[in-house]
């Protein structure tokens, strides 16, 4: 109440100003003034109450009709009054929810983390980048102790916060593996068992679990986007095919194993489908784009080709990224 | 004009004349066109909950009188379903997103003190304060 009645003066001084000039800086000087009255929380109703006070000031004679007209428009101000209070509760709470949810988003990042293994012979790199906080992809990387690696990538159909519940999941179910005799379809099959138990049916999740040893990759797949081998003597790329169902959806479900020699200067590209349906305005950047950029950097350690895919499409996307965006390349030398 | 009153909140027009009874008390007490256009919204939004959810209820109004402060006590009580979840009826967004208005934490934002009890099977009582505060007379 008190914040209005020192801005009472000047409301009331370009009130007279614009009646007597219909002055288009007294107009700007009160939307400025309005800026004011929001800042201080100051409402609809109380605004028109300044204005009957300012009219009966300055015009003692004046109808009460007029006064009564103003009224009635007070009345109706105050649920417009109460909605602008509403939202700006919801909003603060809204500010506050996002803080909580990039503590999580922190969290996830350290839960999730993976670091990349050394092996003789071969290039890792790998980029992941969530649309919004939380990171819907999730990659892992295991060294076995024969010397082999593991690699899982994983998408879960769903973004945001459950899908990152999920992630951890995953990651705990695979760490409770026995390392022996572990193969990708076996993981494959024991992870669509836990998930099938644990998550909810409206929730999917595609994954591609690979193993690589002395040029030798393994690989299985629960209905994942399909990886790419690169094949250096006939410098061709070729979908690395597999057959397998999404996790999570039937109870008892087997893998096939796949697998594929790696020479000198091949490569194996693995994906999430938001690489490939990087979106340019309606059109998706389709395999075809990825491959292109992939062939123009393939000289580059494997690191810089996937930094160079993602800047790539997230320039042609205008820097408005859709979809969690996660490519790992591995380069045999 | 007594300093108690009550209505009785069974018809649609019973809410108008819970308005205006409750209006007099406000101009009574010298309240501002803003407080007194705010209490009518509030009786409005207590007797449509009568009205709409309650099978029967009533609303009353008391001046109070205190030390150095007076103020305008609304007591509106049903006879009906109660309210399951309070805590949920006092989230922002929760009545409104429904269309149904102010809502409690409209009633809350408007009035000085607000208490609600509700009991399920039986029914709700909604207690609110407004106080006269001094510059609502000046200017």
């Amino acid at each position: 109440m008190k914040a209005i009645m020192l801005d009472k003066e000047t409301y009331k001084q370009l009130l007279n100003q614009y009646i007597s000039t219909q002055d288009e800086g007294a107009l700007y000087r009160a939307e400025r003034l309005t800026r004011n009255f929001i800042k201080k929380n100051i409402l609809p109703e109380e605004i028109i109450d300044l204005h009957i006070q300012v009219l009966r000031e300055t015009y003692p004679t004046i109808y009460e009709e007029m006064v009564y007209m103003c009224q009635f428009l007070l009345e109706t101000m105050i649920s417009y009054g109460l909605a602008i209070q509403e939202n700006e509760t919801l909003r603060e709470k809204q500010l506050a929810m996002r803080t909580e949810i990039s503590l999580a988003a922190n969290i996830q990042k350290t839960l999730l983390s993976s670091t990349l293994p050394e092996v003789d012979g071969l290039d890792i790199g790998v980029i992941s980048v969530p649309a919004k906080q939380m990171n819907g992809d999730y990659y892992h990387f295991v060294t076995g102790k024969d010397g082999s690696i593991g690699i899982a990538l994983a998408d879960i159909i769903g973004k945001g916060i459950p899908a990152a519940l999920c992630m951890s999941m995953i990651k705990y179910a695979m760490e409770s593996f026995p390392e022996q005799l572990m193969n990708p379809n076996d993981i494959l099959r024991r992870l669509n068992h836990v998930v099938e138990l644990n998550v909810d049916s409206s929730m999917f999740i595609t994954m591609i679990y690979a193993k690589y040893k002395n040029g030798l990759l393994t690989y299985a797949s629960a209905g994942h986007e399909p990886g790419i081998y690169y094949c250096k003597e006939t410098d061709t790329f070729y979908n690395l095919k597999a057959k397998g169902l999404v996790l999570g959806v039937s109870t008892d479900v087997s893998y096939s194993q796949y697998e594929q020699e790696l020479k000198a200067g091949d490569m194996i590209i693995l994906l999430t489908d938001g690489v490939t349906e990087y979106r340019n305005g309606d059109q998706f950047a389709k395999r075809g784009e990825l491959l292109r950029i992939i062939r123009q950097s393939m000289k580059l350690k494997a690191q810089d080709i996937v930094e160079n895919v993602y800047q790539h499409f997230n320039s042609l996307s205008e820097y408005y990224q859709q979809d969690d965006f996660t490519l790992i390349i591995l380069k045999k030398y | 004009m007594d300093s108690q009153s009550c209505v009785s909140i069974q018809l649609e027009r019973d809410i108008i004349y819970a308005r205006q009874i409750g209006r007099q008390f406000a101009e009574q007490l010298q309240f501002g066109l803003v407080e007194i256009a705010r209490i009518a919204a509030t009786i409005s939004e207590i007797a449509n909950n009568i009205f709409l959810y309650a099978e029967k209820g009533q609303i009353c109004f008391q001046i109070m009188e205190g030390t150095g402060q007076k103020g305008l006590r609304i007591i509106a009580s049903d006879v009906g379903p109660g309210i399951k979840n309070i805590e949920k009826a006092m989230e922002d967004g929760y009545s409104t997103s429904e269309g149904l208005g102010a809502g409690l934490p409209g009633i809350k934002r408007m009035m000085d003190e607000f208490e609600i009890t509700s009991i399920v099977g039986e029914g709700t009582r909604i207690k609110v304060i407004k106080w006269v505060r001094s510059c609502d007379n000046e200017g």
